[in-house]
């Protein structure tokens, strides 16, 4: 089973060792992981795809949050999320296959970033899967290159709990 | 007023209470070593080996309940003290290790006497911490004594570069902490306590199943008033041994691997396990789907991640095993309206059963020192009140099985880990802390061997341990294993040329004694106990003599071995004659 992982951890030097650590240590495995600063600079948030059965993912989350310098430990895959990953894919342009990278890009909202005489670059931004597929579609074409950012992602507000939200009316009224 | 990082380092020291520390110098400390020097409050040990530091620290630390220290230098000296690290995270004991690091600029620069010990040691501390400017260091140092000794204690290594402990800052050693991401739990949750204290009351057949979380607890009343209400029989982990007194009428011992025959069973056949503080170790439990498979399991733990990591558990309480078994006490008591269950209950029958069948027991011998034969004289004239430490092995077990502890931070060895060399270092450590105490180490030979360097220590210190050498010429449980699963192919287990432990406690300035017969091993021990100075002894005994009950790695507990299998035609080789009889005549 899949799970995403949302990690708010110290912004210090050697967190994101400790975190990769205890993963390989323990056996846990990684299949994306991503960092960045969080809304407060001394915080940072750590974005982890992982595998594991349901007695697994609790030692994982528990272990996680026995490290000293992790804050939080969020599932995300618990509750309704929004998640993101960005992929650059520079793919070869033969003049006979133009149309179609084109079109592939034009269907998947695609953007063209860089191009050369022999290459595009192209940036996609979806949730995994359609990341996934567009990475698909492109491959007959053949692909040069490929970075992928890994996948973020966020809790939304329970829909029930939002939609009981006091504030709702009032901004319904205002429009 | 303003001190140099090295007088920062000492002061904040003393704010944390510490007395003594152990360690050995080296370049990048320099500075902290000239602040100690003529320091009156701050007792130093030197010793011989690093490794030594660390066991000694740990062990201080688990016999007096305080967190230990030991100071070291970087680079080597550094990377020393990562088996004692890991031995003491394993072990839950708290121990702050601070090491020298050269200079900021020169870190990454691989230069002389540089390890990046904070990566090395990050997976074996329960945290670590490089301190970058000399603002940071009474903090820090505020914050790892924090670490170490709240929740699941454990050890915290602060890496400290030479220029840090040269500059100049002002000094305020802060009385609190705050660390957003730790806040250990304590109490246990109410509800679950009310439901763990009905299923103990409905049990017909528990078992209490307690480790080292006990001891560090200082939960050891709390427990024996639980049992004793409600005639709860209990087994302990080797790192429990101690928490509940050995000749209880209620004691089992020891459970798993070497536990006895009766204590096995009745955790086999209990209708509830209750664990504190302990945490379902692949010693303990065997095969693990086989294990307790008729119980209801309560699993009492600071730490929340041992619940649930080997075995399902029905009733998860996250807290410290004191305040638990406090409010389960309190809570059963009010159930049981204050009534002390008396009298044998048909379950305390069933195992007093069990153990006339087998009881733990081994066969003297008249010609030949038996190993089980010396822990017993040693039992028998200490009455289970001295400090015993031990290494890692046969001696380790037989100590266990046949010393009974009265006493909770009586029992210093190494459980989780396995780390031979532990025992002799361990014992210096305890003695440090308990000058007027008995402090006996019992060792195997090939054990003693790895920290014999610390006989220089315990001269110089005068501390007055008594080294008990199981010699058996062996690494005998590594030869125990060849002999049953490895159709006795003792490859690289036997250990020739050992030295004359007489002489060289004599080398040392010790004292020396040996015993070859089982008549000389009482004379030995009261000599030995009689001087006030380290003592080795010789304790040369049958090198074939084999460790049980045991269980098969792999095997479920109940399912023990009591005795070495007649060889059958074609079979397993039996013991080699030849050689034991050469391997008695080593002096």
């Amino acid at each position: 089973m899949e799970r995403i992982i949302s990690l708010l951890v110290e912004n210090k030097f050697g967190v994101l060792a400790r975190v990769a650590g205890l993963f390989s240590a323990r056996g846990f495995n990684i299949e994306s992981l991503s960092v960045g600063p969080a809304v407060d600079p001394s915080m940072s948030l750590i974005t982890i795809v992982t595998q594991g059965d349901e007695r697994i993912l609790e030692q994982i989350t528990k272990q996680l949050n026995k490290l000293i310098d992790v804050i939080k430990v969020v599932d995300l895959t618990e509750n309704d999320y929004v998640e993101r990953e960005t992929a650059l894919v520079k793919i070869h342009t033969r003049a006979e296959d133009r149309a179609e990278a084109f079109r592939i890009i034009e269907i998947f909202r695609a953007k063209i970033v860089d191009s050369t005489p022999t290459t595009y670059t192209v940036e996609i931004t979806g949730d995994a899967q359609k990341v996934e597929a567009f990475i698909n579609q492109l491959r007959p074409l053949g692909l040069k290159e490929l970075v992928r950012s890994g996948q973020i992602a966020i809790a939304r507000d329970d829909a029930k709990a939002a939609g009981e939200h006091k504030r709702r009316p009032a901004v319904v009224e205002a429009k | 007023m303003k001190l140099t990082g090295a007088e920062i380092f000492v002061e904040s020291l003393k704010r944390e209470g510490v007395k003594t520390v152990f360690g050995l110098p080296g370049g990048v400390v320099l500075k902290i070593f000239d602040v100690l020097y003529g320091d009156k409050d701050l007792d130093f040990v030197l010793v011989r080996h690093e490794q030594a530091a660390i066991h000694m620290a740990e062990a201080y630390a688990r016999a007096t309940g305080k967190v230990g220290v030991a100071l070291v230098t970087s680079g080597p000296g550094a990377t020393n003290t990562v088996t004692g690290l890991v031995n003491a995270n394993l072990d839950s004991c708290p121990i702050v290790v601070f090491t020298g690091q050269v200079l900021t600029s020169l870190i990454g620069n691989d230069a002389f006497q540089e390890a990046d010990i904070v990566g090395i040691t990050r997976s074996c501390t329960k945290h670590n911490f490089l301190v970058k400017h000399v603002n940071e260091l009474a903090q820090t140092i505020k914050e790892a004594f924090y670490i170490a000794g709240s929740g699941r204690p454990g050890p915290v290594l602060v890496d400290i570069p030479k220029d840090v402990s040269m500059a100049m800052a002002e000094f305020t050693y802060p009385d609190k902490v705050y660390i957003r991401g730790y806040n250990p739990t304590y109490e246990g949750n109410k509800w679950q306590i009310k439901q763990a204290a009905e299923a103990i009351i409905k049990a017909e057949r528990p078992v209490l199943y307690v480790g080292g979380g006990v001891i560090n607890s200082d939960g050891s009343e709390e427990l024996q008033a639980l049992a004793e209400l409600l005639n709860i029989p209990v087994t302990m982990t080797l790192m429990g041994l101690g928490a509940f007194p050995g000749t209880h009428p209620l004691s089992l011992g020891m459970l798993g691997m070497h536990g006895s025959h009766a204590t096995n069973l009745a955790v086999h056949n209990c209708d509830l396990l209750i664990a504190v503080g302990s945490r379902f170790d692949d010693r303990v439990t065997g095969k693990i789907s086989e294990f307790v498979p008729q119980a209801k399991i309560i699993h009492v733990d600071v730490d929340p991640t041992s619940i649930r990591k080997n075995i399902h558990v029905d009733i998860p309480i996250v807290g410290d095993a004191r305040s638990v078994l406090r409010d389960i006490l309190a809570q059963a008591t009010a159930m049981v309206g204050g009534k002390r269950r008396e009298g044998k209950t048909p379950w305390l029958t069933q195992i007093a059963a069990w153990e006339s069948e087998r009881p733990l027991t081994y066969k003297a011998d008249a010609k030949i020192i038996k190993p089980q034969f010396v822990i017993d004289m040693i039992y028998r004239r200490t009455r289970g009140e001295a400090i015993i430490t031990s290494d890692v092995g046969q001696h380790q077990m037989w100590t266990a099985q046949f010393y009974k502890f009265a006493k909770p931070r009586t029992w210093l060895n190494s459980g989780g880990l396995g780390t031979m060399g532990y025992g002799f270092p361990a014992a210096l450590g305890a003695q440090r802390a308990f000058p007027d105490r008995l402090v006996v180490c019992v060792t195997g030979d090939g054990s003693f061997q790895m920290n014999l360097q610390e006989l220089a220590t315990a001269m110089a210190y005068d501390l007055p341990v008594k080294v008990a050498i199981i010699n058996n010429g062996y690494h005998g449980m590594v030869r125990q294993w060849q002999q049953l699963f490895y159709e006795g192919h003792y490859s690289a287990s036997r250990l020739e040329c050992g030295p004359d432990y007489v002489k060289l406690a004599e080398a040392y300035g010790a004292v020396g004694l040996r015993a070859t017969e089982p008549h000389e091993v009482d004379d030995v021990l009261g000599e030995a106990f009689a001087v006030r100075k380290p003592v080795l002894m010789d304790f040369q005994v049958d090198p074939y003599e084999n460790c049980y009950p045991m269980v098969p790695a792999g095997g479920a507990i109940h399912q023990m071995m009591y005795e070495d299998p007649q060889p059958e035609a074609g079979g397993r080789p039996s013991t080699p004659k030849d050689t034991q009889k050469e391997s008695i005549s080593l002096a």
